[in-house]
């Protein structure tokens, strides 16, 4: 296997249905002559599950015979859920987790203010009902945001747009 | 496998830990290039914006347990770690430009309180302490996260490309915070007579330490093109604050503004007696127990 083809199949620690790939926070993988150099991205700044990324890319890379291996980070452009790619998406709702709707490029200028939960529709990922109101815009972790299914009752986690 | 947790349960296996030792320099393998600029000042400057973000995140942590409900227990702690991310991207920079051997955990851990540059806002205790409630912590958090956020979108143009990589990324997290606050503010204000209590008391308290944020700092002045200049905020700030009061129907407070002490403010390492307490919790372990490791 090549050195990305590896690097590529290294999990999320905290979203372990995806990939570091999926995730989009592989950046780059290089192979130059017999060194390895990795980069990421965090997707939030205070994500706590970056050392344990950089140490399961090292220990991945070298149990399949990369001996020099270096994992850079990189902070710009900052990381967002378009870079989820499409197999990713399909994985979270798979698993039960709403995956985040695409938002393209950032408008410039100031941050639009939102004095209300957003009104988009978030399909419930276990019975597919569009009857789903937002609990709590912050979930388990930073990415995620806590909603409920008012169909089939259930709550679940969202993926929310960054 | 078909519990979760299963992958939790190896003995021995440090690494399936996302907290306790074994932490790295927040910047490892981050392009490291300094400006040609005055490096005390940058390095200044780098603590300003990072003792901020440090210290207002351990203000949050406290409400952790303590809040109204459960989900704004995980909202609270979120919003802490957004920040505590951005203080240890801050502080790493702020050693790195200064190179004097300290790292971020010196200068979060054994810096006295007059080396921390924090804006007071900051520091002053909203609850769940004596200090205050539910609703001035949402006070707070309303004017903090509006005036970082507007900071922080000017400072992405920054010519030090860690202080833009750091700001870009900030701002997408402090949008999501001053929606939260935003939105807690229309909630306690639409909600009984004793919520619509809290929230004007609590804007009412909070809205003395407003002047300092916008008061621009001989370290600023001497980094053009890098530091942004505060004072340029206020409109911004304003009319931002302007329409969630509106929305809210409430009026703007007219508390008298805590001066600075001999021309000296947060800035500068003058705080208000609630630091001391502040710095004591969050610094006694480092410091009795040099070096530990756990």
């Amino acid at each position: 296997m090549t050195a990305r083809q590896v690097a590529e199949q290294v999990l999320d620690p905290e979203l372990p249905v995806l990939t570091l790939a999926d995730l989009g926070v592989l950046r780059d993988v290089r192979e130059d002559g017999g060194r390895v150099t990795v980069t990421i991205t965090p997707t939030y700044s205070g994500c706590p599950a970056m050392d344990e990324m950089r140490a399961d890319l090292v220990s991945r890379l070298t149990e399949a015979g990369y001996a020099d291996v270096e994992v850079r980070t990189v902070l710009h452009p900052a990381w967002t859920t378009d870079w989820i790619s499409e197999d990713g998406l399909r994985k979270l709702a798979d698993h039960g987790i709403a995956p985040p709707q695409r938002i393209g490029p950032h408008a410039v200028g100031p941050v639009p203010l939102n004095l209300e939960p957003p009104s988009r529709r978030v399909p419930c990922p276990l019975c597919g009902s569009i009857r789903t109101t937002e609990l709590s815009r912050f979930g388990s972790t930073a990415c995620k945001a806590l909603r409920r299914c008012e169909d089939c009752r259930e709550p679940f986690e969202q993926i929310k747009e960054l | 496998m078909d519990n979760a947790y299963d992958g939790l349960t190896d003995a021995g296996e440090e690494k399936h830990w996302a907290f306790g030792t074994g932490f790295t320099d927040a910047l490892t393998g981050v392009g490291r290039d300094i400006p040609a600029v005055d490096r005390e000042a940058l390095t200044a400057y780098c603590l300003m914006l990072g003792d901020d973000a440090l210290v207002y995140s351990q203000r949050l942590a406290e409400w952790c347990s303590r809040a109204p409900e459960l989900e704004e227990d995980v909202a609270l702690a979120n919003i802490a770690l957004d920040l505590l991310g951005q203080a240890r991207l801050l502080l790493s920079r702020a050693a790195e430009v200064e190179d004097a051997g300290r790292d971020e955990d010196a200068l979060a851990y054994l810096r006295d309180e007059r080396a921390f540059r924090n804006v007071r806002l900051a520091e002053i205790d909203c609850g769940p302490g004596p200090g205050g409630d539910f609703g001035t912590t949402i006070a707070r958090l309303l004017v903090f996260s509006t005036w970082r956020l507007a900071l922080f979108q000017r400072l992405a143009g920054s010519a030090d490309p860690v202080l833009a990589a750091v700001a870009a990324k900030g701002v997408k997290e402090l949008a999501y915070h001053r929606d939260h606050a935003a939105q807690w503010v229309l909630r306690l204000a639409g909600g009984t007579e004793y919520s619509r209590e809290r929230i004007v008391e609590g804007l009412a308290k909070v809205w003395a330490f407003t002047d300092e944020l916008f008061a621009t700092h001989p370290v600023e002045a001497a980094l053009p093109g890098v530091a942004v200049d505060p004072a340029e905020l206020r409109a911004e700030f304003d009319q931002v604050i302007g329409t969630v009061l509106t929305a809210a129907g409430l009026d703007l407070p007219e508390t008298r503004q805590v001066a600075p002490l001999a021309g000296q403010s947060g800035r500068d390492g003058i705080h208000t007696e609630a630091m001391g307490f502040l710095l004591a919790e969050m610094q006694h372990i480092a410091r009795s127990m040099p070096g530990a490791v756990w």
